[in-house]
């Protein structure tokens, strides 16, 4: 508890964007074969430092086993809602939880970044116990605290029920219970995010934990059977006001990325693969008239490839798809950047027309097939994958592993962990920053980046930009 | 208490009309919230031959209450849980939860103090009269400068001084407020225990 909001709260995203660029980068290594402990490493991004793009400290967790995801902060600028009445928590506190173990830890950051240590943990049973939910996956801080989606239900495969939200204490960790009161169609989860003052939450779908966990389960793909719609919440009620099904070809609708000025009713969703072509998809959806709409505004084409230099999985169709795993947008709302996991490209979408994307810029690095090398010369095995884009869309920062089990599947030559950054142009267009090469230590692969102060799939506002 | 809604309300909405609309609201709800505190007050003063415990006791539950906010700072999650399109609920919830509409509790007896002295042999009808009258009077005032004082603020951050004013000005008054309850409660009840003698 502080006597001021804390330095990294924004009211606005425009303040947001003004605000010092960060010094760290917080990036989750897991241990593909859980043969290690996974870890935190924390990475000095300032400029001219001499440690520049290199791990300063890792904190390394106790359990094996755990296979961290989508982590987020404990409090951000959302805590700056008035209606919350009070903004003197500290954005201090990383939430990760353990994808595949359901083990949550809390880890503090503060009095520096380089002496980040474990705070508390929080044991899978508490989460079975207090929630029913299983598999926890992605964080956002709250105005009343921290929401945390699942992937599993209940019982050993997590299919006993329907996985979805619960909450937790921004200040205790205590695990309050599920979030929905009436989830309507509601049985697959994925992302989830929201406009806060205009009370909605979008929720998406990937899968079962039977069918992600062991790998891609080809034949339920084929089948149309991963997750393929959109639900729509009101938020303080906590039940669900509409679904949206994008067709059931559209397979894995995952990360949901609202507008950030709070004025703009609409948002994008990235589907990873249609059955029917191998295509990877943007979709917009907006609200009019009380309704929520969604249509698809981009697509991605697969690329043709001999068979030699497709993994089994592939080699029937002698194409790369694209697969669009992670998508995210510039705070300004203005760019959408689209890692295609699968054909080794990140995009760059100007959405300034949010259902007309025009391609603004593009990178290739690694890719099934293209196996494209950074232009340092280093290798970059796998694709773009969790990307991260700074406060003042400046920099646009990934990593190159999806799930421990995917990886092996689609890049079955191994998937050393890296992470990369670009530069962006004032009018965008993307270039990959020669200097930025962050190698992980062997035997780990790198999934999602936090940014010091704040990211652009972290923080939401409660004002608008104007 | 609740401009930085109002200054969202008129952001939002880009119109400074959504900003006098909120403030609106944020008064009705604050004066619900006294009303609903003080009127029990103003039909317990009926019972004159209790009035001095009445008062002493009501100084004693702000105390309380003060000491209860300064131990446990933390705001209610259902506040958070009000939709904001429910700004008058909003405002009535937050001026119980911060003991606001409590507050005006001991200058309220304070002030019928006078009144019981004059009308002490009137019937209780017209005394009761009286303390409902007072009762709305001293919530009314209340509002009056709850309202002006943060719609000014409100008015300022939205027309001059922009959104950093919220995220870099805005200070931790809990403690403050705690405090201030308790003050106010001791005040009370040394006058109380001075006249008594």
């Amino acid at each position: 508890m502080t006597m001021r909001p804390d330095p990294t709260f924004h009211a606005s995203p425009k303040l947001a964007m003004e605000a010092p660029a960060e010094n760290f980068a917080y990036t989750l290594l897991l241990s593909p074969d859980f043969s290690k402990p996974d870890a935190l490493a924390v990475i000095d991004v300032k400029p001219g430092s001499p440690t520049y793009s290199q791990i300063v400290h890792t904190v390394t967790m106790p359990n094996k086993g755990d296979e961290f995801h989508h982590f987020g902060w404990n409090a951000c600028s959302s805590a700056l809602s008035p209606l919350a009445g009070h903004a003197f928590i500290e954005r201090r506190y990383l939430i990760i939880p353990g994808l595949r173990s359901s083990r949550i830890y809390i880890i503090d950051t503060k009095p520096d970044p380089t002496k980040a240590k474990i705070h508390k943990i929080i044991e899978p049973e508490e989460v079975f116990k207090k929630t029913g939910y299983s598999r926890p996956h992605t964080i956002h801080c709250g105005p009343d605290g921290i929401y945390v989606s699942t992937l599993g239900g209940g019982g050993k495969d997590g299919t006993n029920g329907p996985p979805g939200v619960f909450i937790m204490d921004c200040e205790t960790f205590e695990v309050l219970g599920r979030w929905e009161i009436d989830r309507g169609p509601q049985t697959l989860h994925y992302d989830f995010w929201w406009n806060l003052p205009r009370d909605y939450m979008v929720t998406s779908e990937w899968a079962l934990p039977p069918q992600f966990e062991s790998g891609i389960v080809p034949e339920d793909l084929l089948a149309n059977k991963y997750g393929h719609r959109l639900h729509f919440w009101d938020l303080r009620a906590r039940r669900n006001v509409q679904t949206i099904d994008l067709g059931a070809n559209h397979q894995m609708a995952l990360e949901v990325r609202p507008a950030h000025d709070p004025v703009r009713e609409y948002g994008f969703v990235g589907v990873v693969v249609d059955t029917t072509n191998l295509e990877a998809s943007i979709w917009t959806w907006w609200r009019e008239g009380g309704k929520f709409h969604a249509e698809k505004t981009a697509t991605i084409p697969p690329e043709p490839a001999p068979k030699e230099k497709l993994p089994p999985l592939l080699q029937g169709f002698g194409a790369v798809p694209p697969l669009v795993t992670d998508i995210d947008l510039s705070i300004d709302d203005r760019f959408l950047y689209v890692s295609c996991w699968g054909t080794g490209e990140m995009r760059q979408y100007d959405v300034s027309d949010p259902r007309k994307p025009k391609l603004a810029g593009s990178v290739h690095i690694g890719g099934i097939a293209r196996r494209t090398p950074h232009p340092n010369g280093k290798a970059f095995a796998a694709g773009p994958q969790m990307v991260e884009v700074s406060r003042d869309g400046s920099r646009v920062y990934w990593t190159n592993s999806l799930y421990s089990t995917w990886d092996d599947q689609f890049y079955p030559d191994g998937v050393p962990g890296v992470e990369v950054m670009a530069n962006v142009g004032r009018n965008g267009g993307l270039k990959l920053d020669k200097d930025y090469f962050v190698s992980f230590p062997d035997g780990y692969r790198a999934h999602q980046i936090r940014l010091e102060g704040g990211d652009c799939s972290t923080d939401s506002f409660c004002y608008p930009s104007a | 208490m609740g401009w930085p809604l109002a200054v969202s309300a008129g952001l939002m909405d880009k119109s400074p009309r959504a900003l006098f609309r909120a403030l609106g609201a944020l008064a009705a709800g604050h004066l619900l919230a006294t009303l609903l505190v003080l009127l029990p007050f103003a039909f317990l003063l009926v019972l004159a031959e209790w009035q001095r415990s009445i008062q002493l006791g009501a100084s004693l539950l702000v105390i309380a209450f003060g000491v209860y906010r300064l131990i446990e700072r933390r705001h209610p999650r259902t506040l958070a849980r009000i939709p904001p399109t429910q700004l008058a609920l909003w405002s009535f919830a937050v001026a119980i939860a911060h003991g606001a509409a409590l507050m005006l509790v001991p200058i309220y007896l304070g002030l019928c103090q006078a009144f019981e002295l004059d009308a002490g042999h009137e019937a209780a009808g017209v005394l009761m009269k009286a303390s409902l009258g007072m009762a709305v009077l001293v919530s009314l005032v209340h509002v009056a400068a709850m309202i002006s004082a943060g719609g000014c603020l409100a008015w300022l951050v939205y027309r001059y001084l922009g959104l950093r004013f919220v995220s870099r000005s805005w200070f931790n008054l809990d403690i403050i407020w705690a405090i201030s309850l308790i003050l106010v409660g001791v005040v009370a009840l040394v006058f109380n225990l001075a006249s008594w003698q």
